[in-house]
């Protein structure tokens, strides 16, 4: 199988807290791969570590078989066009309206006309459900909403590898179906990698290729749906099943 | 004691390293500002934040400035029945120094302030960071038009200031006072030069580049949600505000 990501024991912290300790991952390529954790556990540094917002302590980070962690901003930025990112809180441009937010990537690396743009935007506005909402400002948008148009700019220059954090939390459950739909349809249709933070256990059993599992700052457990609940470790049963008691300790 | 050498030895090193950085963000400013695109409408849209809003309060404080001067000058030349020299003092003060300096401060506190807001608003939400996934360097977009409407702005802001400080001088000192209207303005013919001027917009540009700069930067590196924002923009008024007067000194040494 082709990894068109992988780390190789990185390490980072932030100040005396340690939130990856030596994290080894391999995320296969046209897959959707979902990454589950407890919350707090380090997912999003994760995936920041993976576009090069956030540099390992220690630690490669290789994206198609090039170590990302020496390069320049310059260089990185050549890396970054084949990426799409979807941050957990949206983090929308607020000074401009949802149109102009999901053409923002349009306009800046295409060469393609307004209309052009526009016949685009509409279409991936009308995907996460947001059709006629152009026009609104941000700050006039509900979480859920801010989140689907973060999503639509993410998807906006059909990239390579979208990286998703938590794409459904905050969303009602026809809504999430909906997303879920929207990723897997993203794998197939644009043959990308989807790399998703997800706390849905049901849907990522039903939506993920591979399911890696976060804890203590390490993958402790990997692989397909069926492997993963057929798994043993009692951190993972715990995790899956949603229980209380067992060896994650929330007290 | 030593604590108070170790003390003040901190803040030497933390001011240090401010600077610093400070400069090394104004470096990377200069060389995307030679790198294409150059993004024309979100500089005219700077151009008009930190110029054209900041019109009336430039024009109301450099009014009130002049007319004070004007009446200070005046009770302290009359000692001396040299009243026909508030003219040219008010002139002089005014395109050397006080145009200059009270333009920048009060730009500093209207749009210093608002960039320092604005930048360490989009840090905290990862807009900042949405910038840089997108391949578009935040630099590029963010400081180079704001530091470049600036350096620009503010000799604009400050040629008006004087202008209309010097007429408040002359409202005060000809029609309030009584000084003789052509004597007034005569005075200010003999003992300002066109130099005076010039310096003081110099002066004006390097303001404009310190205040948008700092705001830039404060916001920049704004940490920990609204209360950083806060405290970004604070920080960017007092510290621009400290770097335009020392570097009003260090300029005036230079030039006159
Ligand atoms: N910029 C930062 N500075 C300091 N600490 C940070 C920073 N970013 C993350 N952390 C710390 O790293 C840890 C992991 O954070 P992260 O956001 O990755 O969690 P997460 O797994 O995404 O959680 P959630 O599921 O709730 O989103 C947290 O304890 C957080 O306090
Ligand atoms: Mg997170």
């Amino acid at each position: 199988m082709e990894h068109i990501i992988s780390l190789r024991d990185v390490y980072k912290s932030f100040g005396s807290q340690q939130v990856l300790k030596g994290l080894n991952l391999d995320l296969p390529k046209d897959k959707v791969n979902v990454i589950i954790g407890k919350s707090g556990g380090g997912k999003s540094v994760l995936l920041k570590h993976i576009i090069g917002l956030l540099k390992p302590d220690k630690g490669q980070v290789l994206v198609a078989g090039e170590d990302i962690v020496p390069l320049s901003e310059r260089e990185l930025a050549n890396i970054r066009r084949k990426f799409g990112m979807l941050f957990q809180e949206g983090a929308l441009f607020d000074s401009l309206t949802v149109e102009e937010n999901v053409a923002f990537p349009l306009r800046e690396h295409t060469k393609k006309s307004w209309a052009e743009i526009k016949e685009i935007v509409e279409q991936k506005l009308a995907q996460v459900g947001l059709k006629g909402m152009g026009y609104k400002m941000p700050a006039e948008l509900s979480g859920g909403m801010r989140k689907r148009v973060g999503l639509a700019r993410a998807l906006a220059l059909d990239p390579e590898i979208v990286l998703f954090d938590e794409p459904t939390s905050g969303l009602d459950p026809v809504m999430s179906a909906a997303i879920n739909h929207l990723i897997v349809r993203t794998k197939e249709e644009f043959g990308a990698t989807c790399i998703v933070i997800s706390h849905d256990i049901k849907a990522t059993m039903e939506t993920a290729d591979h399911i890696f599992m976060l804890y203590e700052g390490k993958i402790i457990a990997s692989g397909t749906p069926e492997e993963i609940q057929a798994c043993e470790d009692p951190v993972v049963r715990q995790f899956i099943l949603g229980r209380a008691d067992g060896p994650i300790k929330v007290i | 004691m030593f604590k108070l050498f170790a003390w003040l030895g901190n803040i030497c090193l933390s001011l240090l390293q401010e600077m610093g950085k400070l400069l090394l963000l104004f470096l990377e400013a200069i060389i995307w500002l030679f790198r294409p695109p150059f993004r024309f409408r979100l500089f005219v849209k700077q151009l008009e934040f930190v110029g054209v809003n900041s019109l009336f309060v430039v024009l109301l404080t450099g009014l009130f400035t002049g007319m004070v001067l004007a009446l200070q000058t005046y009770y302290a030349f009359r000692l001396f029945s040299a009243e026909s020299l508030v003219g040219a003092t008010v002139a002089l003060s005014m395109t050397r120094e006080l145009g200059p300096v009270i333009t920048a401060l009060m730009v500093t506190g209207r749009a210093g302030s608002a960039i320092a807001a604005e930048i360490g608003t989009m840090r905290v939400t990862e807009q900042i960071d949405a910038l840089t996934v997108m391949a578009i360097s935040p630099v590029q977009y963010l400081v180079v038009p704001r530091i470049l409407a600036g350096v620009i702005m503010l000799p604009l802001l400050t040629i008006l200031s004087d202008f209309v400080g010097i007429v408040g001088g002359y409202l005060v000192g000809v029609k309030i006072l009584g000084i003789n209207s052509g004597l007034f303005i005569n005075k200010i013919y003999e003992h300002v030069d066109v130099d005076d001027l010039y310096n003081g917009l110099i002066k004006a540009a390097f303001f404009g580049l310190i205040l948008t700069l700092v705001g830039c930067y404060k916001g920049f590196y704004t940490r920990g949600g609204a209360e950083g924002v806060g405290k970004s923009t604070t920080q960017s008024v007092v510290l621009a505000s400290v770097l335009i007067l020392m570097f009003d000194y260090v300029l005036t040494a230079l030039m006159f």
